[in-house]
């Protein structure tokens, strides 16, 4: 997690106002769309900064410096490694928005795989098709100075980051489970009631508690929550009411690569095997 | 609030309840009652008796709980589910205050001037001796919370005598149940052929006062006796609570906390599902351009890692000393704080916990192992919280 500090540091904004730049890696697009979706609160962010690079929106783009990059997106090519540098070197904060930007996203599920033979897989002529065998995070290459988890980001965070860049303070990202916005919304316990398969333990809150009032056992999208016991969980889940054939794919999901799922995950691979128990 | 019922109990028919809640709902109170949704008995408001679990059961086991509807018809014959009636009186969420920038000075406005008015129908003894442990923290210390006086001072409560007990119940252990004592406005005994009611208050004496009522006769009232005893008998679970302050404290490097640690998620759930857990986090969140804010208190817990974050670091950085610290507060600390224990005995916890952690099996376990003579804490020389407290300081 980044070092609040980082923000207390600034007084560029007091000055002129703030240049944004949003920027793409390996990813869907739909956490700058979250940006987009920020309908009523767009003109005010519009109003206090000025965003200079956001191929989503607008084909003019304005070369950095930027004071602020929001990058979305995980890095899989070697072109991707040289431009994270180039728009770190360019930003004054950089803040990545995602799971793929965050944990390397759903594609980094390609990390458990082979590369070439998914690429005879997919592609006529795969020798056109220059890859890394890898799916990463933005901060395994750059500094990062601030982390918006999510499948998709929720944009009321984001407002939060952009405003407290705006307001010299550190922003407010609960690293809490996704168990205390359950009950602060009053939704019943379906890993209790109903023996649903359900990470919410372990995972950072921010959705807003939605799989769980729908009846689903929560999906982790927003990541591994601040010092996750992921082990408990899965052993608990496997004592009774779920195989690794569920488990594994659960752990191996829109944050396979965060290192409390990783690891987790691939503890329970061997499982999947011998269909035992640990 | 009495301490003891103003009168003989007599006897209502069951469709008396009903006059009961419309009158309710006519005095303005906002009904709030048990209600099947979701595979749980939960509290929300209803309107008449037709929403009341009728012939519902449930049944509770560490880290499972579950409902079915029998063939009986009771109303009443179940014991707690995931709410508790804080949710009414300490709000998860709320907005303080607000305030906006008009020309060029601050327009400060109270969000809590006025608050609802409840009449909650289910209340068992637990759950009373839960909103007297909150009365003490959030109205009989230096610092009333207004919402929560507010909330309270106003709330209608009819109790429910339990005439079962799930697995997961030890109120016998902690005094607190399964009878209804005192802090009740009625109190309902339901047997086959009607509710025994008992009057705790003349606000409680009066609003029955338009029911059909008759004298209870000698066999309702053995009736009534002995399917309370049904419930004392079904509780087996037992928390034994003697010198377990200075057990507790004295135990603090006691290994079976890191056996805790292995297995606790951290995850906040005991902490929330608590009736008696008080904590939460006050927040200002304004608009982009700053001049609109609001002061938002949301519920918080001592599981969460950001909970103990000080400007030397975080004092509680791992899940043991989390776990720790809310078993030694809950059981052991409360007596210091409020004089009384944190613990009602309710169950929840133990239910509501993913991984079904038995907080009397884990004092249990220390118990038969104490490991240490210590009676007070002390910090720790490795323990990080030691930065906050530099050796040289004077202070």
């Amino acid at each position: 997690m980044i070092k609040y500090e980082t923000f207390s540091e600034s007084r560029i904004f007091k000055v002129a106002k703030p240049r944004m730049g949003v920027f793409k890696f390996a990813s869907c697009d739909g956490c700058q769309l979250q940006l987009l979706s920020c309908e009523d609160e767009l003109l005010s962010i519009a109003d206090a900064i000025d965003i200079v690079h956001f191929l989503e929106a607008s084909s003019h783009v304005e070369p950095g410096p930027y004071d602020i990059a929001l990058v979305e997106g995980s890095i899989t090519t070697n072109v991707d490694r040289d431009r994270i540098l180039e728009v770190r070197k360019h930003s004054k904060y950089l803040v990545t928005i995602g799971a793929c930007a965050t944990a390397g996203g759903i594609q980094a599920l390609k990390n458990w795989g082979d590369r070439s033979e998914y690429l005879r897989a997919v592609y006529a002529r795969p020798e056109y098709i220059e890859t890394l065998s890898t799916s990463t995070a933005i901060a395994d290459h750059v500094k990062v100075d601030y982390e918006l988890r999510g499948c998709p980001i929720n944009r009321l965070q984001l407002i939060d980051v952009i405003q407290s860049l705006l307001a010299d303070r550190a922003p407010r990202t609960p690293r809490h489970s996704v168990c205390l916005d359950c009950k602060c919304r009053g939704t019943v316990c379906i890993a209790v009631a109903q023996d649903a398969v359900c990470l919410g333990p372990i995972t950072q809150a921010g959705c807003g508690a939605i799989c769980p009032a729908y009846q689903r056992g929560c999906y982790g999208c927003f990541g591994p929550a601040e010092q996750p016991n992921c082990d408990s969980l899965a052993d608990w889940y496997l004592a009774g009411r779920a195989t690794p054939v569920e488990l594994v794919p659960l752990m191996r999901n829109f944050n396979a690569n965060a290192p409390a799922f990783r690891e987790c995950g691939d503890r329970i691979d061997p499982l999947l095997d011998s269909g035992g128990t640990l | 609030m009495s301490s003891s019922t103003l009168e003989e109990p007599c006897l209502i028919e069951k469709c008396e309840l009903d006059r009961l809640i419309e009158r309710l709902k006519c005095e303005g109170f906002i009904v709030v009652g048990p209600y099947v949704e979701d595979s749980a008995i939960q509290y929300r408001e209803i309107q008449s008796m037709r929403d009341l679990p009728r012939g519902y059961r449930d049944t509770q086991e560490p880290g499972e709980y579950r409902v079915a509807k029998l063939l009986k018809k009771n109303y009443f014959e179940f014991n707690l589910g995931p709410h508790s009636w804080k949710q009414f009186l300490f709000p998860p969420k709320l907005t303080v205050n607000s305030c906006t920038k008009k020309n060029e000075s601050w327009e400060f406005i109270s969000k809590v001037d006025s608050q609802p008015k409840f009449a909650f129908l289910g209340v068992r003894a637990c759950e009373l001796a839960a909103i007297q442990v909150q009365d003490r923290v959030f109205m009989e210390g230096p610092y009333v919370d207004p919402v929560y006086q507010a909330r309270r001072e106003s709330t209608f409560i009819v109790a429910v005598n339990c005439t079962v007990a799930a697995s997961t119940c030890f109120c016998t252990s902690m005094g607190t149940g399964p009878k209804c004592k005192s802090t009740f406005d009625l109190a309902l005994t339901e047997l086959d052929c009607g509710f025994v009611v008992e009057v705790g208050t003349a606000r409680g004496r009066s609003m029955i006062s338009d029911l059909t009522t008759r004298e209870l006769d000698p066999e309702h009232a053995r009736d009534s006796q002995l399917l309370q005893q049904r419930a004392v008998d079904q509780i087996t679970k037992r928390l034994d609570t003697s010198e377990i302050l200075n057990l507790l404290m004295g135990n603090l490097d006691h290994p079976h906390w890191d056996e805790v640690a292995k297995r606790c998620l951290s995850c906040t759930n005991c902490t929330m599902v608590c009736p008696t857990c008080f904590c939460s986090s006050v927040t200002d969140v304004s608009n982009l351009s700053g001049d609109e804010i609001e002061r938002q208190r949301q519920w918080d817990s001592c599981f969460n890692v950001d909970f103990s974050y000080t400007t030397s670091g975080t004092v509680r950085d791992d899940i043991r000393s989390r776990y720790r610290q809310w078993l030694t507060h809950k059981l052991a600390s409360w007596h210091d704080q409020f004089a009384s224990s944190g613990c009602v005995g309710c169950g929840r916890c133990i239910t509501w916990c993913p991984v079904g952690i038995d907080l009397t099996v884990e004092v249990a376990a220390i118990r038969n192992t104490p490991s240490s003579n210590r009676t007070l804490p002390v910090i720790q020389p490795s323990c990080k919280a030691e930065c906050a407290f530099p050796k040289d300081s004077k202070a």
